[in-house]
Formats: structure tokens, C-alpha cells, sequence
């Protein structure tokens, strides 16, 4: 007897062109965007960087592939998006990061964020900036110790001997002391990335290379990153904490703007659908960003303002949703309302 | 009157935290330390007693439409009682709890117990079911304490076992290095995800007997 049930019948209307994308192949693009960025990060902070990056990406496969065969689900690593995971939220650590702490920023974002809420397409906040919001609320002391530029963290994580933390570019910003920041880096450095931070955020060019590749293969728009990074380069260049143009180029380039504009604010699951929405999003982003750079007690807003976006990423959906084809003027606001 | 179901309603299926989902402000903001829950608990329990069984006797000559008033009083006596006592003889447990032992006034538990239980029922069972709802909630609070003591400090049984400190409390006693532990457990947002485990974990398990009944069929 036929087994209707496991029979996978695929009923559509016609026409049936089908595009060659999967979520295998747009994760995969995915991840050779962020290898510029992950190189720059194994040059500039040591091997502690590539082996953090690849502990992080296998506790993500490893929870995402227990649970799932726990729960006798369909198994999804092979959709690569855990190893995206993984590998984002190892750049948006420190790269003196412990090794253990980031397997329980993996647990967190994996297993709290994305799976309970059912697995890849439904989680409502991005993982990889989940886990990283979980590691900051648990481990302050760990999370905000940066290493001087130019030191290599020790292997195995931790700060090396002999080597005291320092403030990174941000932490300057937010005092608006332009003079000290401009004595530890020019704006060179801070495009190419010769300073403190997060793992994979340091550099821009390397990160703008890949989301550059992103929109080449079409796998992200322009709206929401573009969006993003002119809110927060028109608010900084119009009420600068010191200085003028230069304080938008440092606020710009230093810390997650462009990681988090690139790679983790174009996430599918937890950003609108169509491109006004998008728009919308980025400039609610980059609002947030600056609000929290400027006003708040933490020297980073991007983390919390993407995941705030992503929060309201299904009333911005309701609003921006497109008239159907076909309906006259007055009944759009009907149609709007459905 | 049956015991065993309201025994069982107490503990597992009509759970006052995990099943009825109220007193929902104590058991977020208190389960940091054991000595917190079971002071809370034991608090809980004691007034939930007594208030259902005055309320249950006096059922019969509360006016219908000022119930809740009257409710409230007879809550907000036993509940000033327990907290002067508590002051007097536990300065420690008051000086912790803080607010939230005047809060139990307003404590959903009592409240909807009086509404859905004693108020209709009789002497003994609201008796009993004050000490069953009094124990079920207790015993979600002191799990809860125990996980996110454990996973956020490293620590069990703090308030009551362990070292003392300078302020003269136990600190509970150290399994793992509290640099490890994960901080954000002991935040309210870990009360929320505590609880969420401990609900899902217990449809879970109220679930699997019904299903493994209907495969069989």
C-alpha cells in the first residue's frame, strides 16, 4: 500500500520556475562573507581567535543537533545556519573570551532562542545577538575586558601575562574625548581594524567586503544596512560629542555598526519582509544605536538596538505589508486593515 | 471530600505556580536563595490556612457582592500578623524578603483560593487545601531557588547552610567557583526562564500519561 502519509506531494499552482537558492546555499554565502573579517580577526588578535570561532561553531551545531534528535525532530544542521551562528556570535566576543563561556552563549542561542521557538525561521531575535546579551548579563567583568591593540589574546582564552585591558574607541566616544582616541588610532586604523574590540567587528573594510559580496549575490538588500549606517553616520555628524565629521567617521567604523548592519540586522527570520520595511528598520536601528551610544550606560548600542528592531519586526511587517494587485484606491485602507 | 485529588491538585495538577500560573510578582523577585523560598513559603502556607478556613466559615453570611472586600480583610489580618512575627523573630528573612511579605495581601494564590475554593466549600476541606495549595506552591519555590542559585552562584542552600559573611548571613555552600556561575539566572530575567522550564517540564510530564494510555489503545 501506498504510504500517503510520508508521500511528499507538492501541490502549486503554475508556473513552476523554481529559483536554485536553498537555506544551505544563502548560509554558505553567509559564511564566505564573514571569512574576510574571521582572517583579519586570526592576523590581528592570534590563533585564540580562529580556535574560538571553531569551538563556538561546533557547540552550535553539536546543541542544535542533540536537540533536534532529542526531540525527534527533522534533523537541520546540515542547513549550515548553526554554524552561522556560531561563527557570529564568536565575532561579537572578545577574543580573550573563555572558551567554556562562549559554549554557554551557544546553549543560550541555540537551544533557549532558536530551537524552543521551533528551530530555523521562527526565532524572534537573532541568536548569535541573544547569546551575546546573555554572556553580557552574566559575565560583565569577561565580556568588556578588551586587549590593548596589537596584543594577541592567550590560548585557551584569557588575558596574557603581562598584558593590562584596555578601553577601546568606544569607550572614548562616549566621554567625547576625540584627542585621547586619536592618539591611540587614527581613522585609518579604525577602518582597517588595528584597534580594540569584539572579535570579528574590529575591521570595517574586511566586514564591508563581505556585505559588499552579500548584496552581489543578492542574498541581503541595501536597504536595511545602508539605512542602518546613514542614520547613525547623519545623527553623529549633525550633534558630535566633540569635534565634527571625524567624531561620525570613529563613531561609523568603531565597534559592531558594520557587523551588526551586515551580517546580524539582515538576519531573514527577525527583519521585515518587504523593503520599505527595511528601511524602516535600518533608521529604527541606527536611532537606537546612537540613543544607547549616547545616552545610555553601556558604550555599545548596536547588540541592543538590533534586538529591539527585531522585536518590533512584525508590526513594521503589518504596516508596510503591500496593497494586493487589483484593489482600487478606496478599498486600500480595507485591504490594509486585513 | 477527597484528600488524595486535592492532595494531587496541590502538588502537580492544579498547581498554584506551575499549572494556575499565580503569586507570579513573589515567585519572580524572591527565588534567589533557599532561605527566601522557604520563608516565603512557609508564610504563604500559613496564611493561605487560615484565611481559607475563616473565609469557608463565614461563607454563609458574606454578602455576594462585597465577597472580595471581605476576602481581603480577613487576607490582610493573618498577613500583618505573619509579617509583625516575622519582624520579631526572623529580622534576617524580613530584612530579605522586604516588600513581599506585606505583598501577600494581594497574592493571587490566597485570593483565588478564597474566589474558587473555600468560599464554596466547607471547613475541613479548605483547611486541607490551604496546607496542599500552600505546599505545591512552596515546593515550586524552592526549586526554583535551588536552580537558579546553583546555576547562577555555584551556591546551595544560601541563607541557611554554608560559611557565614561579614553581615552575619550563611552564604550556602560553594560546588563550583562562583566565577562560572551564569549571572543572568539570578536577574529577573532567569526567574522567567527558570519558571518557563519548570511549566514545560511539568505539561511534559502531566501529558505522557494520557498519551502513552491513548497509544495503548
Amino acid at each position: 500500500m501506498t504510504d500517503y502519509k510520508n508521500l511528499k506531494l507538492i501541490a502549486t499552482s503554475n508556473p513552476h520556475i523554481r529559483g536554485s537558492e536553498t537555506t544551505r546555499s544563502i548560509m554558505l554565502d553567509v559564511i564566505i562573507a564573514m571569512c574576510p573579517a574571521l582572517i583579519w580577526a586570526i592576523i590581528y588578535f592570534g590563533v585564540e581567535a580562529l580556535l574560538l570561532t571553531a569551538v563556538s561553531v561546533i557547540g552550535c551545531v553539536v546543541f542544535e543537533g542533540l536537540y533536534r534528535k532529542l526531540m525527534h525532530k527533522p534533523q537541520s544542521i546540515d542547513d549550515l545556519s548553526a554554524v552561522v551562528t556560531g561563527m557570529l556570535l564568536a565575532f561579537v566576543c572578545p577574543a580573550t573570551t573563555p572558551l567554556w563561556m562562549i559554549l554557554i552563549g551557544d546553549f543560550f542561542a541555540i537551544i533557549v532562542v532558536k530551537q524552543l521557538f521551533g528551530g530555523i525561521g521562527k526565532n524572534f531575535l537573532n541568536p548569535a545577538l541573544a547569546g551575546r546579551a546573555a554572556l553580557l548579563a552574566s559575565y560583565a567583568g569577561a565580556m568588556t575586558t578588551w586587549l590593548p591593540a596589537g596584543t594577541k589574546a592567550a590560548i585557551g582564552g584569557g588575558m596574557p601575562v603581562d598584558v593590562v585591558s584596555a578601553a577601546t574607541p568606544l569607550a572614548y566616544l562616549k566621554t567625547g574625548d576625540l584627542e585621547g582616541l586619536k592618539q591611540i588610532a587614527s581613522v585609518g586604523d579604525m577602518f582597517l581594524g588595528k584597534v580594540g574590540g569584539s572579535m570579528g567587528e574590529v575591521s570595517a573594510l574586511m566586514l564591508l567586503i563581505g556585505g559588499l559580496y552579500l548584496i552581489w549575490r543578492k542574498v541581503i538588500n541595501w536597504q536595511t544596512p545602508v539605512a542602518y549606517i546613514a542614520t547613525v553616520a547623519v545623527l553623529t555628524v549633525l550633534f558630535p560629542k566633540a569635534g565634527g565629521a571625524e567624531y561620525m567617521l570613529y563613531s561609523i567604523f568603531g565597534g559592531g555598526l558594520f557587523l551588526g548592519a551586515f551580517f546580524m540586522a539582515t538576519d531573514y527570520a527577525t527583519s521585515p519582509v518587504t523593503k520599505k520595511g527595511q528601511l524602516i528598520y535600518g533608521i529604527g536601528c541606527g536611532l537606537f544605536t546612537v540613543f544607547i551610544r549616547y545616552f545610555g550606560s553601556y558604550n555599545e548600542g548596536v547588540c541592543y538596538s538590533i534586538m529591539v528592531m527585531n522585536c518590533c519586526t512584525a508590526l513594521i511587517d503589518k504596516y508596510t505589508k503591500p496593497v494586493r494587485f487589483g484593489v482600487v484606491k478606496s478599498d486600500k485602507k480595507e485591504a490594509a486593515a486585513k | 471530600m477527597n484528600l488524595g485529588k486535592q492532595f494531587k491538585d496541590g502538588m502537580l495538577t492544579q498547581n498554584p505556580v506551575l499549572v494556575q500560573v499565580l503569586g507570579m510578582c513573589s515567585t519572580m523577585a524572591i527565588t534567589t536563595s533557599f532561605f527566601n523560598g522557604i520563608g516565603m513559603g512557609v508564610a504563604v502556607t500559613i496564611i493561605l490556612t487560615l484565611s481559607n478556613v475563616i473565609i469557608s466559615a463565614m461563607r454563609k453570611i458574606i454578602p455576594d457582592k462585597i465577597r472580595i472586600a471581605m476576602f481581603i480583610v480577613v487576607i490582610a489580618g493573618f498577613v500583618t500578623c505573619v509579617d509583625l512575627s516575622i519582624q520579631a523573630f526572623l529580622p534576617d528573612l524580613a530584612n530579605s524578603l522586604g516588600v513581599f511579605i506585606p505583598l501577600i495581601v494581594v497574592n493571587c494564590i490566597i485570593l483565588g483560593r478564597a474566589e474558587a475554593f473555600s468560599y464554596k466549600n466547607g471547613m475541613v476541606a479548605s483547611f486541607f487545601d490551604g496546607i496542599f495549595q500552600g505546599i505545591g506552591y512552596t515546593w515550586v519555590l524552592l526549586a526554583m531557588c535551588i536552580i537558579r542559585e546553583f546555576l547562577g552562584g555555584g551556591t546551595f542552600g544560601g541563607g541557611v547552610l554554608g560559611a557565614v559573611n561579614e553581615a552575619g548571613q550563611h552564604v550556602g555552600i560553594q560546588i563550583f567557583p562562583a566565577d562560572y556561575g551564569i549571572g543572568m539566572l539570578t536577574l529577573p530575567v532567569g526567574g522567567f526562564l527558570v519558571l518557563a522550564a519548570l511549566i514545560a517540564a511539568m505539561q511534559w510530564a502531566l501529558a505522557r500519561p494520557k498519551k502513552d494510555k491513548e497509544e495503548s489503545k
